[in-house]
């Protein structure tokens, strides 16, 4: 490589001010992906600084670089593999100790570091005066004072940066654990030394294999000569086992903390340890035991109404924008294939994309508050006692009530779960919360079928349904698709502070831009797929020959135009063109496929036409209601929801508990292919894709299955 | 007084004696300082009883009372 471009990792605790600082360096150019075959985040950036290059990646944020977390292990082998030419380590100054002990554990990595002490003017606002002499003495690293969300010191950080990488030498750091385990320390370093290749810092190596960490212990034993290491390992920690009588990981993080201990009282001049905050005095409020949740829910229905109530301007801006660019279009292009593909499957596709996003925009603006003034901590601090009880953090409340509004920004915003087993059962089940698209299914059907005194019940049912079965299945996929030990809760309590409007910005761009390029594309292929289907084949062989029937009307029409029956004429060309719009669909792809799949739905009480909706609803439930609008309403001559509720009951396939039966299968499976997509985006992975849409089909089917038949039974 | 961290009131304070238990549990409350000498102070209980935030190291922490179970501290 160049010595014009170095590359730069910065790593640290969580709310260190680590992305913060992040941004500061690279600004906007910046972008997030995945470390590979992951759901971690990659986030990398680009800075030119005094005719150098720095590409700077910043790692998953962790209190410790263990292989007992995904995102530890990703943070350290992103430094041991990647091998980046300097680390960043930030460091919370008003946190100092705890963020200490990490600092260790990256300084046993001997790499080059430099030491980002972060918000030093708060910690010592708050009395903790801080030697950074001292500090850059026992750590052996150069230091810099930076304070993140006012962007001071970055400018001398990546000098020093800079002017540490000239050097290009390792770090040397040995921290000591007391002669018995020092002892087995270099007994394993011995053997290791002349099997691990170079690049690997040994004592690290020999440290990790003692505390029995299961990833190093097999890449050590991979080398050539490595079984030998290991069974030199495993006898050095069964001894000292036996002399601790602990587990060694335990002694080893213990004398990492009485090290750290030791640093922090040497650098730090503090007055008292356990002194109350301001934050502490707001949080005396904000998570009151009385006034606690009311003010949670108080946040949370703002949250709801930001996104819904506020986020539905824009897009019904977009819908309607997309509306007048497709009849725009369409005075310029002939009838036809070309005009059809345009002006429905592209343009409406590419609306439906776009109409999502000021949700989600709104929904990253919330959340981004939430998370950088520090509630989100104690949002989860005051729900984690309810969603315990369904095995989820207290963290998935928040995309669960959103998927109530869509069920897209729901599934990215389960991004705010750290822990991956709780964010995938949290995707896997948020499309059970009812979204706001579906809810034109419920009301067609209830107010065609249920009394208006027993409509509110109907719908609300519903509604519970989802809520039930999403407490269910989350019990079902943690015990049975992600079983083990429970996850550690253990959550800090980041202090109360103001965001900046940079990070807020950064933060909504990032997911906002991600949805489109990601997620967007996904769903645009999958409505022109769709397009398709119902569009195809076009030569469906008629009943009757519309075409000619209409001109005939016309000329009909023409012939008497004084006699002042415009009306009537309209009327029939109306009637005409949707008995020939029934037929089309029914003679299309989606339409042969509805009838293929009759014997399926056969027991759920269903015919192909419903068939045909629920296939279209693929694409979203809004759709279920305009298939069925073409297909049920032929004969009718007004393009209105009366004239639909009145055929629907009027159709003898139909009764209230069929359609109560369709209510509860629309609830269930698939919402749309912009959640199938954001499921693949966030998940990263079409196999958890395909098993989101698959169990939410089968799951669909079965519960229709028994409300029908119990239904049934009851003789509804 | 022995006792384990989910017993103590609001306000009280105590040192880390021990960590039971194992696991990543345990392996996370560890690396997040609580260690033998640290000394915690309880700053409250949640709305519905669980979890508990407490201050240890000049930071705050939550953790549901099953974890604060296992950390056994001495109350002066």
């Amino acid at each position: 490589m160049a010595t014009n471009n170095l590359t730069i990792a910065l790593a640290g605790n969580p709310n260190s001010g680590k992305t913060t600082i992040f941004n500061n360096i690279t600004g906007a150019r910046q972008h997030v992906g995945n470390y590979s075959g992951v759901t971690v985040e990659k986030r990398e950036g680009f800075r030119r600084f005094r005719g150098r290059n720095f590409q700077v990646v910043d790692l998953p944020g962790t209190y410790s670089l263990t292989a007992r977390a995904l995102d530890e292990l990703v943070a350290r082998n992103a430094i041991l593999n990647d091998r980046p030419d300097i680390l960043v380590n930030i460091l919370d100054a008003s946190n100092l100790e705890r963020n200490l002990y990490l600092a260790v554990q990256l300084l046993e990595l001997e790499q080059p570091m430099v030491v980002a002490l972060n918000m030093a003017d708060v910690a010592e606002k708050m009395g903790h005066k801080i030697d950074d002499q001292a500090l850059t003495r026992r750590l052996g690293v150069p230091v810099v004072r930076t304070v993140g969300n006012r962007n001071r010191g970055t400018e001398d950080l990546l000098a020093t940066v800079a002017g540490v990488a000239q050097e290009r030498k390792q770090q040397p750091f040995t921290m000591d654990y007391g002669p018995e385990i020092e002892a087995k320390i270099k007994e394993v370093w011995s053997v290791l030394k002349g099997v691990a290749p170079e690049k690997y810092p040994l004592r690290w190596l020999a440290i990790k294999m003692l505390e029995n960490d299961k990833e190093v212990i097999d890449l050590v034993a991979a080398f050539p000569g490595g079984e030998r290491v290991r069974s030199v390992a495993e006898n050095a920690r069964k001894k000292l086992q036996g002399l601790f009588g602990e587990e060694l990981e335990v002694v080893f993080a213990e004398r990492r903390y009485y090290f750290v201990g030791e640093v922090y009282r040497d650098v730090v001049s503090v007055n008292n340890e356990i002194s109350q905050t301001t934050s502490d005095k707001v949080d005396r409020v904000l998570t009151n035991r009385v006034l606690g949740l009311p003010i949670f829910l108080g946040i949370m229905w703002l949250l709801f109404n930001l996104v819904f109530t506020i986020g539905a301007y824009p897009q019904e801006w977009i819908e309607n924008g997309a509306k007048w660019l497709g009849d725009f279009v369409s005075l310029y292009l002939t009838d036809g294939d070309l005009k059809s593909l345009v002006v429905d499957g592209i343009i409406g596709g590419v609306g439906m994309v776009v109409s999502f996003l000021p949700q989600i925009l709104l929904l990253f603006l919330g959340i981004a508050l939430l998370e950088d003034t520090g509630y989100m901590a104690r949002a989860a601090f005051v729900m984690d006692r309810i969603m315990k009880s369904v095995g989820l953090h207290g963290k998935s409340f928040i995309p669960l009530l959103v998927g109530f509004g869509c069920n897209i920004p729901a599934i990215m915003g389960a991004r705010t779960l750290e822990n991956p087993r709780d964010r995938m059962v949290t995707i896997l089940v948020a499309p059970l919360m009812s979204c706001s698209a579906r809810l034109p299914v419920y009301t067609l059907l209830t107010a065609a079928f249920f009394s208006e005194s027993y409509a509110g019940t109907v719908m609300f049912s519903i509604y519970i349904l989802g809520i039930v079965l999403a407490v269910i299945m989350a019990w079902i996929f943690r015990k049975f698709l992600f079983p083990g030990e429970t996850e550690p809760f253990a959550m800090e309590m980041p202090a109360y502070h103001i965001p900046t409007l940079r990070s807020i910005l950064t933060h909504m761009w990032e997911r906002g831009s991600l949805y489109l390029k990601k997620a967007g594309t996904i769903i645009l292929a999958a409505s022109i797929l769709v397009w398709f289907f119902v569009s195809y084949p076009a030569d469906v062989s008629y009943s009757k020959d519309f075409e000619q029937l209409k001109a005939a009307s016309d000329a009909a029409y023409n012939a008497n135009v004084n006699d002042g029956e415009a009306d009537e004429h309209e009327a029939e060309i109306a009637k005409l063109d949707k008995e020939q719009a029934a037929e089309k669909l029914a003679g299309s792809y989606a339409g042969q496929f509805g009838h293929l799949i009759e014997p399926l739905i056969k027991p759920l009480g269903f015919d192909w036409k419903i068939g045909v909706s629920l296939f279209t609803g693929f694409s979203a439930k809004e759709i279920v209601v305009s298939t069925m609008g073409t297909l049920y309403s032929v004969g009718a001559a007004e393009d209105d929801t009366a004239e639909l509720q009145e055929s629907l009951t009027t159709d003898p396939a139909l009764s209230p508990l069929v359609a109560y039966v369709l209510m509860v299968f629309s609830l269930i499976y698939t919402p749309c292919i912009a959640t199938m997509a954001v499921v693949r985006r966030e998940t990263n992975s079409w196999k958890w894709m395909s098993f989101s849409v698959l169990y939410s089909v089968a799951l669909a089917w079965i519960v229709s299955f028994g409300v029908y038949r119990i239904g049934m039974f009851l003789g509804y | 007084m022995l006792k384990t961290l989910n017993q103590l009131k609001p306000g009280e304070i105590g040192v880390v004696t021990k960590v039971n238990g194992r696991g990543k549990i345990k392996g996370r409350i560890i690396d997040l300082g609580i260690v033998a000498g640290s000394r915690v102070c309880v700053q409250k209980y949640a709305p519905l009883g669980d979890p508990m935030e407490i201050k240890v190291k000049n930071f705050n922490l939550s953790l549901r009372k099953s974890e604060a179970a296992i950390i056994e501290v001495q109350t002066e």
